[in-house]
């Protein structure tokens, strides 16, 4: 059964017990070193928006009160578990888990570090190096909207009903553009696996895919990534000012946890994974120390990675959210022409520089001709004729109303 | 019989994929809420991929779960809380006259046809790596892509001039409402 693993010196040879204990130990380290990250990184959020906001934070549990997220998961667990009247019981349940789970997968995509030998075999410090890599990114963050989606569902409340339809456009219409900049990578690597990705943006800060892609498909990766974890500026899913808690609204205790758990697992582990496509993954200068060259990489990794969960935290903190039109606008129009018109351009460029000026070319008309095509699109709008005529008498009766909203069984 | 030409780790896989398909499938046509149907709709497709990967179809594996689970049944859940038909209805009623007694028909007509196939044909058996071994994931990638755009080519690209054509059509469909409007005026 080498189907999930055939590229990993690890499963090279014959299944023996040992490989199936590192690759055992390999899970459990992971899952453990994550979730211990996602206790700190909730610490680091909070630490770093209060100060941001000249504020103190958690500082009673603990020293600097960094057993805060300890003490709030305790509380969460003893806490009652609620099932809302009106929710639907099976999908109520089911929600946290289908949030939860697409997050601990992606994270074995991880490369965290160079390969080790440990009892004469050699692995690498990566869950799973998958053959379809970083498809599996696009297919769990796929999955993932699911969590979103149901919750909001299934909680038989309003508010969060319309949270769960703002998650399902807003994440379709952002994961378009997330796969357009994945594929400038692939292209740029030529192989889906993350080791791979990782070893072609070796040997030089000039080879990692930040530069060597020019910039545009790390910026559109990071703003659609983003927008795909509904982390502020993008969280109009949880907008507390219009949606209440936004999807999450009815659900108390360790479900409610789960969705917390889940929310900055998928941050740390975004943060990871754009460092892997991006920046090189676990690559920097590795100093000849006998017996310890393997800790740099991971250093470097845990380093790049934090920045980007501060970054986040930054944006949550700097940047007011974005109205539902504005993001619309941000992905259709935006996002996605800009990155097919990149993809096109780095294909163009990998050929020979003539195509690659020739795709550039064309992008440019393709860009004249879009923007003149919105701007007739936006007056078109403004003429009167646009106006849709009003349906039936205004304000509503209350039984129309009641109709719209409660379904015609009310009638 | 199975046990001695499959590997055992080959056929467990194979029923877990063929228990979640068929399952998921009995309950999209059983359950009585839409919404359980699409989710008993995302168990199917994730079983196809499951099935996929065994059969060394990485790419098509996550491309179904991209496409299909991802997105397409997004789609379907997204149009379901729009329009508010997610409270259980009454199926008892037949839109169009005698169609369970057509469905049943064109059902067995089917399974009939796959079982005389696969009594009859190699690709139906189950018959393992089809398409011959692709190695690792990049050559299976490398091997669809250079099918499509060298062997498919004119089929791939009217595809998806198809496919531009009915999202233009969608648009054109869904920007008249205006006119139809005024002529109920």
């Amino acid at each position: 059964m080498n189907h999930l693993f055939a590229i990993d010196p690890l499963f090279n040879g014959h299944s023996t017990l040992a490989i199936v204990l590192i690759a055992l130990i390999r899970v459990l380290v992971a899952f453990g070193a994550l979730m211990g990250c996602v206790t700190l990184m909730i610490w680091f959020e909070r630490k770093v928006i209060s100060d941001m906001q000249s504020r103190i934070g958690p500082n009673r549990w603990g020293p600097f009160g960094l057993l805060q997220t300890l003490a709030d998961g305790i509380k969460l667990f003893f806490k009652e578990d609620l099932l809302p009247a009106e929710a639907d019981p099976f999908t109520f349940k089911l929600a946290p888990y289908l949030a939860l789970i697409p997050a601990l997968i992606t994270f074995s995509l991880v490369p965290v570090g160079g390969s080790v030998t440990l009892a004469h075999h050699t692995f690498f410090l990566q869950v799973a190096d998958t053959p379809i890599g970083i498809l599996l990114l696009l297919a769990m963050s796929g999955i993932s909207v699911y969590g979103v989606i149901l919750a909001g569902w299934s909680s038989g409340s309003k508010y969060p009903l319309m949270s769960s339809v703002r998650a399902s456009a807003q994440m379709i219409s952002y994961e378009a553009a997330l796969g357009m900049s994945i594929v400038t990578v692939v292209l740029a690597s030529g192989s889906l696996s993350t080791h791979d990705i990782v070893v072609a943006q070796g040997g030089s800060l000039w080879r990692w895919n930040l530069i060597h892609l020019g910039f545009v498909p790390f910026v559109i990766f990071l703003i659609a990534i983003t927008a795909e974890l509904n982390r502020p500026p993008f969280d109009v899913v949880e907008a507390e000012s219009e949606l209440v808690g936004g999807f999450h609204t009815e659900y108390s205790s360790l479900r409610f946890a789960l969705f917390f758990l889940a929310e900055f697992m998928n941050t740390i582990t975004m943060s990871a994974i754009m460092v892997t496509l991006f920046f090189g993954g676990p690559a920097g200068p590795i100093p000849n120390i006998p017996h310890l060259r393997w800790v740099f990489p991971i250093l470097y990794f845990l380093g790049k990675t934090t920045l980007f969960c501060f970054a986040y935290v930054w944006f949550r903190a700097a940047l007011p959210r974005f109205r539902y039109d504005q993001l619309m606008d941000l992905g259709w129009r935006y996002l996605i022409p800009i990155s097919l018109a990149w993809m096109l351009l780095v294909a163009g460029f990998m050929v020979s520089p003539a195509w690659g000026f020739a795709l550039a070319a064309a992008g440019l008309a393709g860009a004249l001709l879009l923007t003149r095509a919105f701007d007739l699109g936006r007056e078109r709008s403004e003429g009167d004729e646009a106006i849709l005529p009003t349906v039936g008498r205004r304000p509503l009766p209350g039984y129309v109303l009641r109709q719209m909203t409660d379904g015609k069984g009310d009638a | 019989m199975i046990a001695s030409s499959f590997a055992i780790p080959d056929v467990v896989t194979f029923v877990v994929a063929a228990a979640l398909v068929i399952f998921g499938a009995i309950g999209v046509i059983t359950v009585k809420n839409p919404v359980h149907s699409a989710i008993s709709l995302i168990g199917t497709l994730i079983g196809v991929a499951i099935a996929f990967i065994e059969q060394d179809a990485q790419f098509l594996a996550a491309v179904q779960v991209i496409v299909y689970a991802g997105a397409i049944v997004v789609l379907f859940l997204f149009v379901i809380m729009f329009l508010g038909v997610d409270r259980r209805e009454d199926v008892s009623m037949e839109p169009l006259v005698h169609q369970r007694s057509w469905a049943a028909a064109t059902v067995a007509l089917t399974v009939a046809s796959v079982i005389a196939l696969m009594a009859k044909s190699h690709w139906a058996t189950g018959a393992h790596r089809v398409t011959g071994n692709p190695g690792s994931g990049n050559t299976n990638v490398a091997h669809i892509g250079t099918t499509i755009f060298t062997t498919y080519l004119y089929a791939f690209e009217i595809t998806a001039g198809l496919l531009i054509i009915a999202v233009v059509g969608a648009v054109v469909l869904a920007r008249r409402s205006n006119q139809i409007a005024e002529e109920n005026a």
